[in-house]
């Protein structure tokens, strides 16, 4: 320090307050309420009170809530969701479970009512008898069969509720994302407010978050422009990066391509559920293009974060909009491709 | 979508705001329970002897009891005299105490004890229904009457009310240089309250002796003091007919009023009365215990149930403060409990054990359930079998500590049974999994959140005055209800959001990531 030492005749004080230093630093960790309204932050308050209790009917919870549901759904309205190979109701049939996976090649398998990636176990492929994780290592068909068995006495889902247990094709990783992914498939989430996708965020694993896409596991988040497609700002841990930590690519090269299907396949979960703020989490597939994976009815904030801005004038934009001012999803994603550009609203 | 109106929301809030806080105000104004606890009141305990000498015949001794004084309210009586019937009647609106015995011989003694607070008295008391008459006098012959008249002139003269009549009459009877006419009646009738009684009912306006008790710490064996109330035309207006002071005196107990005599003994002969009295305090709270039982506000008092369920009620009434605790942290700070209202059960855990107690035996019970659980999950156990276990391993743990610290000589000890076991096999399924997921940091958050709003709720909790106007007023839960409900509508940021999105304006300006010129034509979007 270039400061002159203070008086000597005090040290042991001087460890005992907190230096000056030290209660600027702590308290420019924390920001003004005025300061994030400003930037039209969304609060967990404010979205629970004003947007998930105001427009998701409580009735319609189940949809999302149950990813078998929400897989029939979207099979009913031709929204492209990754092949459902069967079920699991009970927990006699883990006994034989076996045969049944012994015929796939990748699967993954998934709590219908686990929440936040709960309990969901992706197997890549199978090295003699034992199967291979996202993150390389093996397990053991008993390992599975405990799995099931504890997402089926409702271990994952929300309040402990017995649950079933859904297996399905495995994501096949499109070439495109290699480089920017480390062990684990990258996801695309799109909020939908009211059928009009309002923010994106390319959420991308690395090695902290175990192959996971999720953000405060460590995951990066890239904020995608609603209007292109291509990124506009990556985050790790809240912190702004520029190249993914693991794979080192550059992540201002991101440009989704076709993104417009993307935003529709998004904005088509609106009529399909009736949910009026959801998350859309879509994974790109080599051969199948762009997939819903599952849907969430309260999505998280952190893609305010990734992108930098807040949700709250888009959102508080969309419900300014005249009820039925665009009729159908091609519609919608048009006006916000117009609407929702980086440097505009 | 419509925003519905916020209105009758709020309606609703204020409403239970006044509802809680005017009861309790009304409560509090009309029983007077105190708002702080501990408050005590001072109370004259007063003693009446009736000693007499029984004559063998069968004996009735009847005392004239103090009905409702100015400036003092009875909240308990008893009688003691072994063998005697004892009952409380009234007869033409005299409260008098009745002790009967079928035989007795020889000294006699009978007590009543009576405890009086003291209270702002109103005005002179309620007005009668039906002005009383006054009595005809007769006068010990001509001369008499005579005097009386001559006395009555000079004063009816001087006064223009019945009070200022009395007032007159006393100064005539008390001068230092008394008149012929004054020292004539004062020599046939030497009790001066007799003689003023007499006068003013000559005058035609009513007038009644009554007896009155002077209240004089830790004295004994005193007696009566005979003064005289005047019917001013609305109440009966209390006169000292040797000072001529108005109203009732501050350390006065008007203890009899009337005509009747105080005590008669049918059955038995030189019979009297005494006085003694004492000054004490008691609790204000056993006070309204023993009054008010009628009282349509003592509906809401828990006072009056058993006590079983009374300290049943004194803990299931804190629970809304604990609520409230949980959901202020939640919503407004943002804390991450485990459970929503697992911190609550806890907090009433360390409410029976002590906080310090509480606090190492449940992170040493959860640390020790945490360390049997990683076993368990090795065992392959069905989720319901999982948790059942951990429900009798938690009992064996909680019981072990127990005995451990009983045999240390901590009889606290013990007291770690009153933690809820099932939440805690449950908490510790959760941080295990927590733990499993998202490893150690999250569980110490979590478990940490929870200890802490625990021991804030706690801290609320144990402070006597919230205890007292909890249980006292449970009316105020109300009010925490409407706070409550009210946070419930709050959508502004949580205290933790400050932190969170810190990042944000940080990265404002950094961060940016600046597409090159050649990837633009790259993607296929519009």
């Amino acid at each position: 320090m270039s400061q002159t030492s203070p008086a000597p005749t005090k040290p042991a004080a001087s460890t005992l307050v907190a230096s000056p230093a030290g209660v600027k630093r702590w308290w420019n960790s924390w920001v003004s309420p005025w300061n994030l309204k400003r930037m039209g932050i969304l609060g967990m308050n404010c979205r629970n009170h004003d947007f998930i209790a105001a427009y998701n009917p409580r009735s319609l919870f189940p949809l999302v809530d149950n990813k078998l549901k929400t897989k029939l759904l979207a099979e009913e309205f031709e929204v492209a969701t990754p092949k459902l190979f069967f079920v699991v109701n009970v927990q006699h049939e883990i006994a034989h479970i076996e045969d049944k996976l012994m015929a796939l090649d990748g699967f993954a398998v998934k709590p219908a009512k686990g929440s936040g990636g709960k309990g969901i176990l992706v197997i890549i492929g199978r090295r003699g008898d034992k199967f291979i994780k996202a993150s390389g290592a093996e397990i053991s068909i008993e390992d599975i069969r405990r799995h099931m068995s504890n997402a089926l006495a409702g271990l994952y889902s929300l309040g402990g509720k017995p649950d079933v247990v859904i297996v399905e094709d495995l994501i096949q990783f499109d070439d495109y994302f290699k480089d920017y992914s480390y062990e684990g498939v990258p996801d695309i989430r799109i909020i939908i407010f009211k059928g009009y996708p309002v923010m994106a965020m390319l959420r991308l694993a690395t090695h902290k978050s175990d192959g996971k896409a999720n953000l405060h596991q460590g995951a990066v988040g890239v904020g995608l422009d609603i209007a292109t497609g291509r990124a506009l700002k990556a985050v790790q841990h809240s912190k702004p990066v520029t190249h993914h930590p693991d794979t080192k690519r550059a992540l201002n090269e991101i440009q989704i391509a076709d993104w417009r299907n993307w935003l529709l396949l998004a904005s088509k979960c609106y009529e399909m559920t009736g949910l009026g703020y959801i998350g859309t989490d879509l994974v790109l597939d080599k051969e199948r293009g762009a997939q819903l994976l599952e849907l969430n009815a309260r999505p998280g904030l952190a893609i305010q974060v990734a992108n930098g801005r807040g949700l709250l004038p888009r959102l508080r934009h969309v419900e300014s909009l005249k009820e039925r001012m665009h009729r159908t999803a091609e519609q919608r994603v048009d006006y916000v491709m117009k609407t929702f550009t980086a440097d505009g609203l | 979508m419509k925003k519905p109106s916020r209105a009758p929301f709020y309606t609703v809030i204020g409403l239970l705001v006044i509802v809680g806080l005017t009861t309790a105000w009304m409560r509090h104004s009309q029983m007077e329970i105190p708002f702080i606890p501990g408050v005590q009141k001072p109370v004259w305990l007063i003693e009446a002897r009736i000693d007499f000498d029984a004559t063998g015949e069968p004996v009735t001794a009847r005392l004239g009891l103090p009905d409702q004084p100015p400036g003092y309210r009875s909240f308990s009586e008893q009688a003691a005299a072994p063998g005697y019937g004892y009952s409380v009647v009234s007869e033409s609106g005299v409260r008098r105490g009745e002790w009967s015995k079928r035989e007795a011989l020889g000294p006699q003694t009978i007590y009543y004890k009576t405890q009086f607070i003291e209270v702002e008295s109103g005005a002179e008391g309620a007005s009668l229904p039906q002005a009383p008459e006054a009595v005809h006098v007769d006068w010990d012959g001509p001369s008499q009457e005579t005097a009386a008249l001559q006395v009555l002139d000079t004063a009816w003269a001087k006064s223009s009310s019945p009070q200022s009549l009395a007032r007159e009459l006393i100064k005539l009877l008390n001068s230092d240089t008394l008149d012929q006419n004054s020292a004539l009646l004062l020599s046939a009738q030497t009790d001066k309250s007799a003689l003023l009684e007499k006068l003013i009912n000559q005058a035609g306006i009513a007038a009644r002796p009554a007896l009155g008790l002077y209240l004089e710490d830790a004295r004994r064996h005193q007696n009566l003091t005979r003064l005289v109330q005047v019917y001013d035309g609305d109440h009966w207006v209390l006169f000292n007919p040797y000072t001529g002071e108005q109203g009732v005196p501050e350390n006065l107990l008007l203890w009899h009023t009337g005509g009747e005599s105080i005590l008669d003994v049918a059955g038995g002969n030189r019979s009297r009365v005494s006085f003694s009295m004492i000054h004490q305090t008691v609790p204000a709270l056993d006070l309204i215990k023993a009054q008010y039982k009628d009282s349509i506000f003592s509906v809401l008092s828990i006072q009056h149930l058993p006590i079983e369920e009374q300290s049943m009620f004194k803990l299931l009434l804190l629970l809304p403060i604990g609520a409230l605790v949980v959901v202020f942290m939640r919503i407004i700070i943002g804390l991450k409990t485990s459970g929503t209202f697992m911190p609550i059960l806890i907090a009433m855990a360390f409410l029976q054990t002590s906080l310090v107690l509480g606090v190492v035996s449940f992170v040493s019970v959860v640390a020790m359930g945490l360390v049997l659980r990683t076993y368990l999950s090795r065992l392959n156990l069905l989720l319901i079998s999982r948790i059942a276990t951990l429900v009798v391993l938690v009992i064996f743990i909680i019981s072990a500590l127990s005995l451990i610290g009983y045999q240390m000589g901590f009889n606290t000890g013990m007291t770690i049974t009153f933690f809820p076991m099932i939440i805690i096999a449950w908490t510790i399924e959760r941080m295990s999994i927590l733990w499993e997921e998202e490893g150690p940091k999250e569980v110490m958050v979590q478990g940490g959140g929870s200890l802490l709003v625990a021991v804030l709720a706690y801290t609320l909790m144990q402070f006597s005055l919230v205890g007292h106007l909890t249980f006292n007023f449970p009316e105020l839960n109300l009010v925490a209800l409407a706070l409550i409900m009210l946070m419930g509508q709050y959508t502004g940021y949580k205290l933790s959001e400050l932190r969170r999105f810190r990042a944000m304006v940080d990265n404002a300006e950094v961060g940016k990531l600046d597409a090159k010129p050649e990837d633009a034509g790259k993607g296929t979007g519009v």
